[in-house]
């Protein structure tokens, strides 16, 4: 017995750097599967009281028996209180067409349809929708980051923008975006610019602040020796930022552009709404909302949040290579 | 008394030119808590080739009469000459080579990269900086670690590489400002060594900074004592031992009296404040 446990033990303590790389991943995975497990049963304990009273209508009419059986009376008990008079219509919250919560795989089903079932080029593709908002979201988070970038040069070499720009910028940023969008858009639109261009504006106007921010206390994090070492060899500001700097700031400048693309995205959707519900994932959220499409709320919400998750992750994979590339990760 | 020490020790070194001189030199900061008197009325000559140690508590103006050598500091009052420069103009002209306490080096350039840095700020041609950090790194015993990134090597090579940075555009004057401060004693008694031979064999003037007796004793052939609030210099004392300094030399009569000058010195200056 002994003998069998050494054996085994042995093998198991000399693990190759694959074998401990992959029971890593084991781990975090099991780790993100039980989140995941946890907040989808949560989802669908939730569904139950929330669709309860269409479940328990649509039976009625049907011919079946309601607890309590006036609709006054269940107008005046919740959506548990109904459930657990009537647990055997619970099955009939999960499928319903319109539903107040629509289930997790209704949102799945809709979203499988919506992507792979659809042409790209079908105005019901979300995959076309999802590649509108996100060429403003790209245009608006470029623009937004090199004028990020430029200013932050500007405030961190030049003391009369150090004193001004920044309160501006922050002023900037408690404005809701929610209502001077529009005003973007129409002005605009007044001058001619339509579409593409008027969202990206939006999108430039949220991704710039977390660039300026990050990219001052970057082109800022040189220490003072680092500074009088390039001040010994009379270096030019121009040699300075190139050669400190700006590498300096490379790590400021990943961490704020994950921000900056993810405010981009919030922005392109915020531009969308008050163009009318057009095209975009702005469009099917407003456009779900009009016609009480909850399903197609829900599924271009988590498109939304998807198309989030693989930028920044794009972004994290872009800052891991240049910084191995630099020699700053070890 | 600190003016007789200086002039004993500059009439004994006339022969040679005068490499940094330090004349009624003051240095205030203003600081919120009134002003702060780094120096006042320093004197100071060091000459072509010497190994010069400043020594004193924290505080006494040590690295800042460094700091004003180098022009990252300017004197209220009184004057430097570099070279028969301003601190400016020798800057200007390359005249000196700055080695800081922590070494700084560049985490996104190799040892390579960041020891070829001033060249590159300075113009020289690819090929000349290519031959001059194979050269430098050569002299500090570091050739081969040219595409090592700074993190990979220890505490100790990174301070090497440092040195080689400030030696790579042919400066003749080395200031250094507790450069292995923040070394453990082995590492640094090796690197001393290294450093006596290098200087033996560059023949640069170096202006060190420390706050070790040992170190200043071993290292230098001019000792200064300077004591704090206001930073001045209290003992300029001329080193007896020889040019040959094996490590073993700590242990000779000569050495622990000078030690013990420089010790001697340290207190008075203790007992003025």
């Amino acid at each position: 017995m002994s003998d069998l446990s050494a054996s085994v033990a042995v093998p198991s303590m000399r693990r190759s750097h694959l074998q401990v790389k992959l029971l890593e991943w084991l781990r975090s995975g099991l780790a993100i599967l039980t989140v995941v497990i946890c907040l989808v049963g949560v989802w669908y304990l939730a569904v139950m009281p929330m669709n309860i009273h269409t479940a328990l209508t649509d039976a009625e009419r049907a011919g079946a028996v309601i607890q309590p059986e006036t609709a006054a009376a269940r107008r005046d008990l919740g959506g548990v209180g109904l459930l657990l008079n009537n647990f055997d219509h619970a099955g009939a919250t999960f499928n319903q067409d319109r539903p107040r919560l629509p289930s997790p795989h209704q949102v799945v089903e809709e979203l499988w349809d919506t992507t792979v079932g659809k042409r790209i080029t079908s105005k019901r593709s979300l995959v076309y929708h999802g590649w509108i908002t996100l060429s403003a979201t790209l245009l608006g988070f470029g623009i937004g980051t090199v004028a990020g970038i430029l200013l932050a040069i500007g405030i961190v070499h030049n003391r009369a923008m150090d004193m001004s720009v920044m309160p501006w910028a922050i002023a900037s940023q408690t404005i809701p975006i929610l209502a001077i969008a529009p005003m973007i858009i129409v002005v605009l639109n007044s001058i001619g610019m339509q579409g593409l261009v008027p969202k990206a504006m939006i999108s430039a106007y949220l991704s710039f602040f977390p660039v300026v921010v990050g990219m001052v206390a970057g082109l800022r994090s040189p220490e003072v020796s680092q500074l009088d070492l390039m001040h010994t060899y009379s270096a030019s500001r121009n040699q300075v930022f190139w050669r400190l700097r700006l590498p300096a700031s490379m790590p400021f400048l990943f961490t704020s552009l994950k921000v900056g693309i993810a405010a981009s995205l919030i922005g392109a959707i915020v531009g969308e709404l008050p163009t009318g519900a057009v095209e975009g994932l702005g469009a099917r959220l407003l456009a779900g909302s009009y016609y009480g499409q909850t399903i197609q709320i829900w599924s271009a919400l988590f498109g939304a949040a998807i198309l989030a998750a693989s930028m920044v992750a794009i972004i994290g994979w872009i800052q891991k290579l240049t910084l191995s590339r630099m020699g700053m990760l070890r | 008394m600190m003016t007789q020490s200086e002039i004993g020790g500059a009439a004994a070194e006339a022969t040679k030119p005068a490499v940094i001189e330090a004349r009624d030199v003051s240095l205030t900061f203003e600081t919120n808590d009134g002003p702060v008197h780094a120096l006042r009325d320093v004197n100071l000559q060091i000459n072509k080739g010497e190994f010069v140690s400043f020594i004193g508590p924290s505080g006494c103006g040590k690295t800042t009469f460094l700091r004003a050598v180098a022009a990252l500091e300017h004197p209220t009052a009184g004057t430097f000459t570099v070279n028969g420069m301003r601190p400016d103009e020798a800057r200007q002209a390359r005249a000196y080579g700055y080695v800081f306490q922590a070494a700084g080096l560049y985490p996104w350039r190799t040892i390579g990269k960041n020891v070829s840095l001033p060249l590159e700020i300075m113009g020289y041609s690819k090929a000349e900086q290519e031959e001059r950090v194979a050269r430098v790194l050569d002299l500090v015993e570091l050739a081969g670690f040219e595409k090592k990134f700074p993190w990979q090597l220890s505490g100790g090579m990174q301070q090497r590489a440092s040195i080689a940075r400030a030696l790579a555009f042919d400066a003749d004057i080395l200031l250094m400002d507790e450069p292995f401060g923040a070394l453990d004693e082995i590492v640094r008694d090796h690197l001393n060594e290294q450093l006596l031979e290098l200087w033996k064999r560059t023949e640069k003037t170096i202006g060190f900074v420390t706050h070790s007796i040992p170190e200043a004793v071993y290292l230098s052939t001019k000792i200064v004592v300077m004591s704090p609030r206001p930073g001045r210099i209290t003992d300029v004392i001329d080193s007896p031992l020889p040019s040959d300094r094996p490590l073993e030399i700590r242990d000779t009569p000569e050495f622990i009296e000078v030690a013990h000058r420089v010790r001697e010195g340290l207190r008075a200056g203790h007992v003025d404040d």
